[in-house]
């Protein structure tokens, strides 16, 4: 007898197997092309291994090697010393999809659905038939296990096709190993090279080794010797819950009243809230969590929103803060200068948020180009999407113009020898789509990543505005110190003639003061040097101030200072005509990259008649 | 005499040397070279520079470096000069490559520092034994020279009978002590702008037919060559017409052999031959004979546009064309007329062209 249409339509229903789920969803998984599934296989491992590093408190030295093994046919190998995983979980981590540990907490991490790693193996495996190997060690005196595996794609389980236990010189750590289809390639802003760069920088306390096709080693150092904080995990805000969470958090709740549900489950809700809340939702304290009925759901959720609670605890958070971002973003990007801004926290529909942001101007980046925008997401880079992200309109929204770069219209990315890279922390970053590569729109956010930017750009054009002085004064001294000298020279020796003395002409050219600080920095110290010169034909008295970073101890300045504040350092000074005296000092306590610049001021003396120091005006003595 | 370029060129250091013994910012001032200082001059016909001064002063960067290759350079060409040598500008060029940081980055600026200094002096780089190394264009006709060769001694060289197809070269000096006009056999000069249309008319045998002196521009026209047409034009009095593609910067090849180029408006009066027509392709030749075209290009339209401000294409005549030229959106090669086949252009266009300036047939 035929089966009914019914009976067909279930057999066809049962055999969409995981295989067939994730052909489907290719794209929203990070597999749609061959070049975006190397930068995803490569990004799937390394966050895992960043995470886990992190979890143990580990430093992370993480080795990504990718071999061509015929035309589109690459293996992928990624190395980790993180603390390793148990060997009963090895097959159901990366042979099993959505098995991980991080689906139902609340918290700042780079993973969440748990697709990602066991999506690689998926992925080899689908194109190239080939097993993923998987070694790991969880200590130095245990053994090293290995794992040759598949995913059996009917029943979503790992297949194992062989398992031993072998020796490997390494204390803790997992290996893994896949050949997958794909496409290297080089020098594009989605390519596995820039990943790993933006990776490098929000994580400067990871060190990755990146090996490519050709045998290239690329090494980003390590520039930090911190762990960042591991996120603190709390319980969902009322504020930003949804119907189904609410409904399935009462039925899961091991609680026996609605009042202890509210208080145990949610954060931010006391006993006295619990009660207005019943009270608003005209519930019962008493009502057995698991009895909640869908509309009596939808009252509490009402309730949630007129009754006043607290914004979420904030330190389960974990920003880089501005300094670490500042030695990332130096550390890869060859740029004049780097300003970096973290907001405080904040929260949007209940969760909580902190953007950073900093700006990367001049030096080695490309002056004719737009500029290059880098976002990220929870210390993870996001590649692609870039025009539906929150970050994007923010840059794009603000008039760059006055902050001293080229922009068409005040609008849209600006041109220019300009980096901007925002991160957005937060226990639930509002994704545009399940691919996670572009964060929604949302008003507080985008405010926040504008505030954030804007500092930054205040900072920049300064450093601009300085430059250009800088430039000024540079040409000047060139004419008197190279020039002039010459002309003079080559003019007596064509005419026969005596030397004249130029100081004269020197003095009129800049009828100045020249002050020309400089700093470098060796061996824990920054050298600063000041060289102080009057080129004007009379006497002059003033107050020089130097600024520095109030963390800095002072040493062996010369001459002695006068006085000295927080942050300020005075000298006394009197120079006749063509008098100069040479400055110098060393500030401790500092590590590469924390002081800028040297930056000068001076007083008790007509502005028009100094080159190369601003004129204080605050309150010193 | 021999001194004077000496002489001139001491000069400059003097006024510098000057400056800088009465404790003043060292300066030099000259003519200032762009379209908005050339005025029309009544007696030679031709535009020079006019009044307005520019002043390079070591109070800035660019001024100082100016001035400190200028001393540079005049000490290289006193010592030239002393030694009895000369040199190419390119050789000058790589000179400077001794000159430390005063060095020249490309051969722009040194070229362009000595017509400064032929500014500043009223000196012909000449004087200062400098010469370009590109030769100079070809001619073909019946006209006849006396040239002094290399091994010393006069060579007579008649250029339709002693020349090959590519016809009579040029020589960088076409001064009196280096090349005599014994005589012509024609009645006007054609110059023109490309090698193709030199070689049609080579072809066609225009010259015997029409009794022309072909002058090949090779382009924008180097000093030399104008200075022959202007020779040839003033000493044998041979009428002059200049026969190029129908471009804004065709247009001003013609300017620079009539009028005088804007560079090198010092010396107009011994390169320019005011006399000198244009004889097509106009815009008016694009309608009049329906003539293949391209689009202009951006840069096309904004060249024209700068003519229309250039005072030596403020008559009736050119402000119409490059009026029209600019409604058309179109610009035609000379080589267009080969749309009509290849006679056509020696025996329709020239002939028709020739007489409307009232000339030839």
């Amino acid at each position: 007898m035929a089966s009914t249409i019914a009976e067909e339509l279930a057999e066809k229903q049962r055999e969409i197997s995981v295989a067939e789920f994730f052909e489907r969803n290719r794209h929203i998984l990070g597999f749609d092309t061959l070049s975006r599934a190397l930068v995803t296989s490569v990004k799937e491992a390394v966050d895992n291994s960043l995470d886990a590093c992190e979890e143990a408190s580990i430093l992370p030295d993480i080795n990504i090697g990718i071999d061509r093994i015929s035309k589109n046919e690459y293996r992928i190998t990624a190395e980790d010393n993180g603390p390793g995983i148990v060997k009963e979980q090895i097959p159901k981590v990366f042979g099993q999809l959505l098995y991980g540990s991080r689906f139902h907490t609340v918290r700042q991490s780079r993973g969440q659905q748990g697709i990602g790693i066991s999506g690689v193996v998926m992925y080899s495996q689908l194109t190239t038939g080939r097993p993923a190997r998987i070694l790991s060690k969880i200590g130095p005196d245990r053994p090293a296990h290995l794992y040759d595996l598949i995913i059996d794609t009917k029943k979503n389980r790992p297949e194992i096709l062989r398992e031993e236990i072998v020796s490997w010189d390494k204390g803790t750590g997992t290996r893994l190993e896949v050949v997958a289809m794909g496409k290297y390639v080089r020098e594009k802003r989605q390519s596995v090279l820039e990943y790993l760069r933006s990776t490098a920088m929000i994580n400067p306390h990871a060190q990755i080794e990146f090996r490519e096709p050709d045998g290239t080693v690329i090494t980003f150092k390590r520039a930090s010797d911190r762990v960042p904080q591991l996120p603190i995990e709390i319980k969902p805000h009322p504020e930003g819950c949804e119907l189904g969470t609410v409904m399935k958090m009462a039925k899961d709740t091991e609680s026996y009243r609605l009042s202890s549900f509210l208080v145990g489950e949610f954060s931010r809700i006391g006993n006295r809230t619990a009660r207005e809340i019943c009270s608003k939702a005209l519930l019962d304290e008493d009502l057995r969590p698991q009895d909640l009925s869908r509309g009596q759901a939808k009252r509490l959720l009402q309730a949630f929103g007129s009754v006043k609670i607290m914004a979420p605890p904030m330190d389960c958070l974990s920003p880089m803060g501005e300094v670490l971002i500042k030695r990332g973003v130096k550390k890869e990007i060859a740029a004049d200068m780097v300003a970096t801004s973290t907001r405080p926290p904040s929260v949007y529909s209940g969760n909580p948020f902190q953007v950073e942001a900093g700006v990367a101007y001049g030096g080695e980046l490309p002056k004719e180009q737009t500029a290059k925008l880098i976002r990220f997401a929870n210390r993870v880079p996001l590649l692609y999407q870039q025009g539906d992200c929150v970050i994007t309109k923010a840059v794009e929204s603000i008039d760059w113009r006055r902050y001293g770069l080229e922009q068409r219209g005040g609008e849209g990315l600006p041109v220019g020898p300009v980096v901007f890279l925002a991160h957005v922390a937060s226990t639930n970053v509002p994704y545009t789509s399940e691919s996670k590569e572009a964060i929604a729109d949302v008003p507080e956010i985008r405010n926040e990543v504008e505030l954030a930017l804007r500092e930054c750009g205040r900072r920049m054009q300064a450093h601009i505005k300085k430059s250009e002085r800088l430039q000024k004064l540079k040409e000047k001294e060139e004419i008197i110190r190279k020039i002039l000298p010459l002309i003079a020279e080559k003019t007596s020796k064509v005419l026969d003639k005596p030397i004249p003395d130029i100081s004269p002409i020197i003095a009129k050219i800049m009828d100045s003061v020249l002050i020309d600080g400089k700093s470098d920095y060796a061996d824990g110290f920054y050298r600063v040097k000041i060289g102080v010169t009057n080129y004007t034909l009379h006497s002059k008295t003033f107050g020089l101030y130097l600024r520095f970073p109030s963390t800095a101890l002072i040493e062996d300045a010369s001459p002695q200072l006068d006085e000295s504040k927080a942050g300020l350092i005075a000298w006394k000074l009197r120079l006749g005509p063509n008098d100069s005296i040479a400055i110098s000092l060393r500030m401790g306590n500092l590590e590469l990259g924390d002081y800028d610049m040297v930056e000068c001021y001076v007083d008790k003396i007509d502005p028009e008649k100094v080159m190369g120091a601003e004129i204080w005006n605050g309150e010193f003595t | 005499m021999s001194n004077k370029p000496v002489e001139s060129l001491e000069d400059v250091a003097r006024s510098v040397y000057k400056d800088l013994v009465e404790a003043k910012i060292p300066k030099v001032n000259l003519s200032t070279r762009t379209k908005s200082n050339i005025v029309f001059d009544d007696d030679s016909r031709v535009w020079k520079y006019g009044d307005q001064l520019s002043t390079r002063s070591a109070k800035t960067s660019d001024g100082a470096y100016m001035l400190l290759r200028t001393i540079y350079t005049i000490e290289f060409i006193k010592e030239m000069l002393a030694t009895n040598k000369s040199s190419t500008l390119r050789e000058m060029y790589y000179i400077s490559e001794g000159w430390d940081f005063a060095k020249f980055h490309e051969q722009q600026e040194s070229d362009r520092l000595v017509e400064d200094l032929e500014v500043i002096t009223r000196q012909l780089r000449e004087d200062f034994k400098l010469r370009p190394e590109e030769n100079g264009a070809s001619i073909i006709g019946n006209l006849t020279v006396e040239e002094e060769v290399r091994r010393g001694g006069k060579r007579r060289i008649n250029c339709k009978d002693d020349v090959g197809d590519a016809g009579y070269t040029i020589p960088t000096n076409v001064e009196k002590d280096k090349l005599r006009l014994v005589d012509a056999d024609g009645d006007f000069i054609i110059a023109l702008e490309t090698g193709g249309m030199f070689d049609r008319l080579v072809e066609n045998g225009f010259d015997e037919s029409s009794r022309a002196i072909l002058v090949h521009l090779k382009g924008q026209p180097a000093r030399s060559t104008r200075r022959m047409i202007k020779r040839i034009n003033s000493e044998l009095g041979l009428p002059v017409v200049v026969f190029t593609d129908g471009d804004p910067w065709s247009f001003r090849i013609y300017a620079s052999v009539a009028y005088g180029a804007i560079k090198t408006a010092h010396i107009s009066e011994y390169l320019a031959t005011p006399d000198a027509r244009f004889l097509g392709i106009t815009p008016s030749d694009i309608v009049n004979y329906n003539l293949p075209t391209d689009k202009l290009t951006d840069q096309d339209v904004k060249a024209l546009n700068t003519e229309l401000t250039d005072p030596r294409f403020g008559n009736e005549f050119w402000k119409g064309e490059i009026k029209l030229q600019l409604e058309l959106g179109k610009k035609s090669e000379q080589q267009a007329l080969a749309k009509y086949g290849l006679d056509y252009v020696t025996e329709t266009y020239l002939p028709e062209k020739l007489s409307s300036l009232g000339m030839g047939g």
